[in-house]
């Protein structure tokens, strides 16, 4: 099947098989590799993007139920010499160690925080409950998160400016 | 000002944040290009003989390039055991199984496909007939011999930690007080977010070159070349990222040494990911024992004896699981001045999957076993918890202390970690807490829980001392580079290492390079694991830098024409210069430009080290429900100075979760056939967020004199110290009602029955 979608604000246009899952087409047709699979299950998250602004388990969208919509990947949130507030929380707060749920995260985070832009530490847990990580106990990421949301209000832009 | 001690962000980070991190399924090289995949058929029955595979439909599939299975592997060697020496060589596998299955998710033959969604297709067109036999779980069913896994083997019992008959009729007489429990150290899965993989190509030398996420490329080189009956200089071995270990990616697998051979047999680069249904049921699990343990002592709560005998599931095939009752037996009476002690262990082999090291590895069954039972005495005696570990525990001390089981402990005030967390925790706050709740009635209950505990770091092994290399070398650009043995995956060491060398030679921490994990590179190393690496490798930066200035100091002479004893090297200019002239300098980056300005040095620790302190565990009880919350973890963990507290305080993280999920949470169940129950993460129940508090950490740093920065390890402490603790909170919560213990993990259902059953014998006896 064609299939047309806009990944990090970059055009795609490319045929797929229709049970290609939307995180095998940005990892080995995109060359996009942040998002990782670490599951069978849809539980653990290290896939997540966004799709049109909302964090997705890009483990469990097929691509073609992407069509028309807008990706975006860590890769197209910031770059090493200009992170994205979210990204700079994790590096501040030391939210990451092994890195495998980070690009994940990071992404799930900048869902939530476009959802609520100013959560309690609860509602940062109940809202990362559906990302695994297995090395920090989650206690510097929850306060990464709670950084972020702190610093300047813009920690949540909305997926179409941040791709753009 | 030194910038040791300092919360110094990760240069690793902004990588890891954005692009993401290399890991091995993201490796893209030319070396690699054209890779086919590997699939692995795998066991669905416990125990079985295998009559026949018929691979022709597979083979018959779109893109399926071939089919492995144990036949074609026949040339191979027999997988020995992890220190045979200790455990019972007979006990062997294959790389593919060939007549027997002892477990399920063994792998039975390997697809190999054009792409991977082909052999998730194939593996099901692969027909494999199995003859039943009976399986054995239980591990004391399977010590009775009845049914036996390894025939050549004739038993179970893979290795023996001392005798029953040694044990001491007399150990507990004159004891006022004496309680037995047995305890289960569940079987729990390491689970690292990123599951196992392998990439493996041969050049046209003969050589093997393999990505394997792994903890020690050496390590990693060394367990390719027994696998695939290889010479180590055959065999180059590359790290990429690794997404977390936690002492389970030590070494190398069967499915790892499988996808070399493929390679090579096929004549084309191989690659391997394995899905998270085959990590929960092939990668080696950690704990799994059942622990017997006895206390006795008089009634002002001064222990006078303490007996473990443990009994260790190994798994179908003896890995390193198999001998970590060793350690275990070693720290047997904890931070603890017990009069008497003994310890005896058993490993034996069931029908399930292997079991291997997991964070801790060891010492984390010991500290359980004598954390409970420590609370066990102090119920019976009537004696607060707290003032009993203050009666037992070791008074402090600065010269190496000598236990009866062999440790050597290095440095310790155990009493002063306690009344630390204590003190943190609001400990006598809470009991009144407790109190109030109780006479309320409240449904809520609270309970406390304290682990005191001690443990092993950096040891050394069976080839010696323990020790670690490295290589800085200093560029004329004014960056530098260093080479380690170690391996960090999370650990930050790229970071760490680079404060340790920009402390000796004034070289920004952003101008050095870290490098890892290719043994053609680095042919020697020991890995990052049993919390070794910045004792040992931090340790060695240190040395090589500092043996580096003492090469440039006589080169610096040479080009001032000045006597070395009268250099100077000023770390903030980076440069020597003469005393009293400073003027007459050269930066030390300007002696790298004509020869080369490299040390490679080994660091050898005077011994292993033993980090300590006091975990308290706050946890809510619903007692109409047995459901648990964990409110507050509060820790003290001494791993002596600390280089960078923003790492040290993430090692504590996720050591003190880990090891509460072990207490409340998780654990690795099979059917009484040996069909496994948690193969996915919606059936295992792995910690996620809204099931921990944020964390309480108070600091000590007690140095050790082992090694020039004072430090000790930090990668376990938290694990080690959080499972006791939490479990010890839980039956806290609900003692009152009768409970004496609840095994791990606490459960609603566990918690509920036993509050139950409690009731059930109060009313029988009252």
């Amino acid at each position: 099947m064609r299939v047309e979608l806009t990944v990090n604000g970059e055009h795609r246009s490319a045929e797929v098989e229709p049970r290609l899952l939307l995180v095998h087409f940005l990892r080995e047709r995109c060359g996009l590799r942040a998002a990782n699979v670490g599951c069978d299950t849809t539980s653990c998250g290290a896939c997540t993007v966004l799709l049109d602004g909302k964090s997705v388990k890009s483990c469990t969208v097929l691509t073609v139920q992407a069509a028309g919509q807008q990706v975006t990947t860590a890769e197209g949130l910031g770059e090493p010499g200009n992170l994205h507030p979210v990204q700079a929380a994790f590096q501040r707060e030391h939210g990451l160690q092994c890195g495998f749920c980070t690009p994940g995260m990071v992404m799930a985070t900048v869902g939530l925080l476009a959802e609520n832009p100013n959560p309690t530490e609860e509602q940062v847990r109940e809202g990362l409950e559906g990302n695994l990580c297995r090395c920090t106990g989650y206690h510097n990421i929850v306060r990464a998160v709670l950084a972020a949301a702190g610093s300047a209000g813009q920690a949540a832009p909305a997926a179409a400016e941040v791709s753009a | 000002m030194s910038i040791l001690g300092t919360r110094v962000l990760r240069t690793e980070d902004p990588r890891f944040l954005t692009t993401g991190g290399v890991y091995t399924e993201d490796v893209v090289d030319e070396r690699l290009a054209g890779a086919c995949h590997v699939t692995f058929v795998r066991s669905p029955v416990a125990h079985a003989k295998i009559s026949e595979i018929d691979v022709s439909a597979a083979l018959a599939a779109p893109g399926v390039v071939a089919v492995i299975t144990g036949a074609d592997l026949a040339d191979l060697p027999t997988i020995e055991p992890a220190m045979a020496g200790l455990i019972n060589g007979k006990m062997r596998q294959r790389l593919l199984a060939t007549d027997t299955v002892r477990h399920v998710g063994e792998a039975v033959a390997a697809v190999v496909t054009e792409s991977a969604y082909q052999g998730e297709d194939a593996i099901e067109l692969v027909q494999v007939d199995y003859d039943l036999l009976p399986a054995v779980v239980d591990m004391t069913a399977a010590a009775a011999d009845e049914v036996v896994l390894h025939a050549d083997a004739g038993t179970n019992t893979a290795a023996d930690f001392g005798s029953p008959d040694s044990l001491k009729a007399d150990l507990f007489d004159g004891c006022e007080v004496v309680v037995s429990q047995t305890i289960v150290n569940q079987r729990v899965a390491p689970a690292p977010m990123e599951t196992r993989a392998a990439a493996a190509v041969w050049g046209d030398d003969g050589r093997l070159t393999a990505w394997v996420p792994n903890q020690g490329a050496q390590g990693t080189r060394g367990s390719l070349a027994k696998l695939l009956a290889l010479e180590e200089a055959q065999i180059r071995v590359i790290t990429p990222d690794v997404g977390g270990a936690f002492g389970a990616k030590f070494g190398a697998d069967p499915e790892h040494a499988v996808v070399a051979w493929i390679a090579r047999y096929l004549g084309r680069p191989a690659r391997w990911t394995e899905t998270r249904y085959e990590n929960l049921i092939s990668m080696t699990h950690g704990r799994a024992q059942r622990q017997q343990v006895t206390i006795g002592g008089s009634k002002d709560g001064t222990v006078q004896a303490y007996r473990l005998e443990v009994l260790q599931d190994a798994g179908a095939y003896p890995r390193i699981g198999a001998i970590l009752p060793f350690l275990t037996i070693l720290m047997t009476p904890g931070p603890y001045a017990f009069p008497r002690a003994e310890a005896i262990a058993k490993t034996v082999v069931t029908n399930t999957t292997p079991v291997g090291a997991y964070r801790g590895a060891g010492r984390p069954e010991a500290t359980a076993a004598v954390e409970r039972a420590i609370d066990l005495f102090a119920a019976a005696a009537g004696v607060d918890p707290a003032q009993v570990r203050r009666k037992n525990l070791l008074p402090t001390f600065t010269e190496p202390h000598q236990t009866a089981f062999g440790a050597l402990y290095d440095s310790g005030d155990y009493v002063a970690a306690l009344d630390k967390a204590l003190a943190a925790a609001g400990y006598d706050e809470l009991r009144t807490e407790q109190q109030r709740r109780r006479a309320s009635g409240d449904v809520r209950q609270i309970g406390i829980g304290l682990a005191s505990y001690v443990e092993i770091t950096g040891a050394g092994d069976e080839a010696g001392a323990p020790n670690e290399n490295a290589s800085v070398e200093v560029h004329p650009d004014g960056t530098a580079t260093i080479l380690t043995g170690t391996s960090p995956h999370g650990q930050g060491h790229a970071t760490a290492w680079a404060m340790i060398a920009s402390d000796e030679l004034g070289i920004p921490v952003e101008k050095i390079t870290l490098k890892w994990g290719d043994t053609d590179l680095i042919p020697e190393g020991g890995g990052t694991g049993g919390s070794r690496s910045l004792q040992l490798g931090g340790a060695a930066v240190q040395q090589a830098s500092k043996e580096l200035l003492d090469v440039a100091r006589q080169r610096a002479a040479d080009q001032l024409e000045a006597n070395p004893a009268d250099l100077v090297f000023d770390v903030g200019r980076s440069a020597f210069a003469v005393a009293g002239d400073p003027d007459a300098s050269v930066p030390l980056a300007a002696l790298a430009e004509g020869e080369r300005l490299l040390v490679r040095t080994v660091f050898a620790a005077a011994g292993a080290t033993f980090p300590f302190g006091t975990h308290v565990a706050v946890a809510e009880v619903d007692t109409e429900t047995g459901k648990v919350v964990l409110r507050r973890m509060v820790t003290v963990d001494d791993a002596g100075v600390v280089l960078n507290p923003l790492l040290a305080e993430g090692q504590r993280h996720g050591g003190i979760a880990q090891g509460a999920a072990q207490a409340f949470l998780e654990e690795v169940l099979y059917d009484a056939d040996g069909n496994p129950l948690t193969t996915s993460f919606a059936d295992y129940p792995i910690l996620s967020a809204t099931e921990m508090p944020s964390f309480e950490l108070a600091d000590m740093a007690t140095p050790t004199s082992y090694n020039p920065l004072g430090a000790k390890g930090i990668g376990e402490a938290g694990t080690i110290g959080s499972t006791p603790a939490v479990q010890n909170a839980v039956i806290d919560a609900v003692a009152y009602l009768g409970v004496r213990h609840i095994d791990m993990p606490t459960t609603p259902r566990r918690v509920w029955q036993a509050i139950r059953d409690a009731a059930h014998d109060g009313s029988e006896h009252g």
